[in-house]
């Protein structure tokens, strides 16, 4: 079975979270630049004169294919790297997802999904 | 018969073109503070006045604003076409430069003052309709206002108003007519509801500041001649300018934090407070003047939100209230030791002055904006002030000119 995390973090926090997922072993993946509200509401800026509100902040949004036993590590990895402990730092989302296919050869499910040095490999060398 | 002086001349010329640039400027003032999908139909609300304003001025403006004079109220046609506006100079006017320079430079002021209106009518005024508009305005609100201060016979100047270089004639006029226009146009679909923001902050920095350059055209180049009144109104623009940059920050530093639109948006409305007196005043007298601009704008602009009116880019709070401010601190702080042929205002022993200017600015804040009012009442009956509410949703870039700015 293969799942998708869709991990919705700080835009600061993008290099630190990419970075420790390579370390682990989780190369692919694609993003999102997204706005988006939750607990933190949104923030105040300065105008001409005063403050006004705005509730959708800039975000980004990870996504990444995985097999079902690699999502508790990887979610593990990315919660630690993309957190800072205030309102703000997101969430991730979990789905089932039904098929894979890679376009260049046709291979589907797991198969697609796996590579030279990925996190798969490497584990069975541990 | 007067001899022509290069050095005038040459300064007029460079003037001319410094107030020219200051449109462009203005364009990209105003078109960073508006949403993406109207950036281009900002822009062109000032840009295309270059291109309408030039051939009115040249057909027909210049002759209604300066020439021989019906009643004080407006100029003749004796220069309809620009004939016989030539070489020699009109010593009525400049007595060392050509007629025509003259005539050149004060179409670069008639150009801006329109350009300046349309701060209150972005991002829903239909196109068709606001070039007719400007047309009229140009020949019903600016020429007159420009010979009563201006042209010979003119009722302000018998008066003995002091407008060194436009505060009643570009600012006032242009700000109480944004204010009317706003008012006639309404809001902007979902105003007040969510946060319209500046799509392009950097836009507005950069205007502004190249606004900053071409005021120096725009009060030095009104001394029309190469000398030290020019001089003197170089140095109190520009230091009019930078009291108001640094008392906007403060402000908005007390609020919240140093905006930066805030820090820019100071620069500009201390450059609109000195301009009717930057031949007058001394550059002591020019902080005062900038120092004092800021908070009258800062919180004519919280007046006006609160009050829920979109007068989107805050035409009447920065130019409509600074030139008023302007034009009546000339009455208070003009003297002939800066300038022989101004004359003392209130601080000088000279109350006297401070009348004038307060009937001046009355009489220009009532004719524009009443004439304004009605002929945007007008053109909304008979061609429709406003876009459709869908076009207006879609964005003017695409509804209006078929383009979009950014892809």
């Amino acid at each position: 079975m293969t799942k998708k995390i869709e991990a919705i973090i700080r835009e600061e926090k993008l290099n630190d979270v990419k970075n420790a997922l390579r370390e682990i072993g989780i190369l692919g993946m694609n993003i999102h630049e997204i706005r988006g509200q939750g607990r933190q509401g949104g923030v105040e800026l300065t105008g001409r004169t005063g403050t006004y509100r705005v509730d959708l902040l800039p975000k980004i949004q990870v996504n990444i294919v995985l097999s079902d036993h690699n999502v508790e590590k990887t979610v593990e990895t990315i919660r630690e790297a993309a957190q800072t402990g205030n309102t703000g730092d997101g969430v991730i989302f979990i789905y089932p997802v039904d098929d894979t296919i890679r376009i260049r050869t046709g291979e589907r499910g797991r198969k697609a999904l796996t590579y030279p040095g990925d996190i798969d490999e490497r584990r069975a060398g541990q | 018969m007067n001899a022509i002086n290069p050095g005038d001349t040459a300064w007029v010329l460079i003037c001319s073109a410094l107030v020219l640039m200051m449109t462009p400027a203005l364009a990209f003032f105003y078109g960073g503070m508006v949403r993406r999908k109207n950036a281009l139909s900002t822009l062109n609300l000032s840009f295309i006045i270059m291109g309408l304003i030039s051939v009115q001025w040249v057909l027909f403006g210049y002759s209604l604003a300066f020439a021989s004079d019906f009643h004080g109220l407006i100029g003749g046609l004796g220069f309809l076409g620009l004939v016989g506006v030539g070489a020699a100079p009109n010593p009525d006017y400049a007595a060392t430069i050509p007629h025509l320079a003259f005539a050149t430079f004060q179409m670069m002021f008639a150009i801006i003052t329109p350009a300046l209106i349309t701060g209150a009518l972005v991002e829903r005024v239909r196109f068709k309709t606001f070039l007719v508009f400007t047309l009229l305005w140009a020949t019903l609100v600016y020429d007159p206002v420009a010979h009563w201060v201006w042209g010979v016979g003119g009722i302000l100047r018998q008066l003995g108003t002091l407008d060194f270089a436009g505060g009643t004639v570009v600012h006032i006029t242009a700000g109480f007519s944004a204010l009317a226009f706003a008012l006639a146009i309404g809001p902007r679909k979902g105003f007040g509801k969510s946060p319209m923001e500046a799509h392009n902050i950097p836009y507005t920095v950069l205007g502004a500041g190249l606004l900053w350059v071409g005021w120096f055209g725009f009060n030095a180049g009104s001394a029309l001649a190469a000398n030290g009144i020019a001089v003197n109104a170089l140095m109190t623009t520009n230091t009019s300018a930078a009291a108001a940059t640094l008392v906007w920050m403060l402000l908005s530093w007390r609020d919240n934090k140093p905006s930066v639109l805030g820090i820019v948006t100071g620069a500009v409305v201390g450059l609109v407070a000195i301009t009717p007196a930057s031949g007058f005043v001394t550059p002591l007298a020019a902080i005062v003047i900038g120092a004092v601009a800021a908070p009258i704008s800062y919180y004519a602009i919280q007046l006006r939100e609160k009050v829920g009116l979109d007068e989107s880019l805050d035409v009447w709070a920065c130019h409509g209230m600074a030139g008023t401010w302007g034009a009546l601190a000339t009455g208070l702080f003009a003297t002939v030791a800066v300038n022989s042929s101004g004359a003392n205002g209130l601080f000088y022993g000279n109350p006297g002055q401070f009348g004038i200017q307060i009937v001046s600015v009355v009489a220009s804040i009532a004719f524009a904006f009443g004439v304004t009012f009605v002929l945007a009442k007008v053109l909304d009956a008979v061609m429709g002030l406003r876009v459709s509410e869908k076009e207006e949703a879609v964005g003017l870039d695409i509804s209006m000119h078929g383009e979009r700015a950014y892809v």
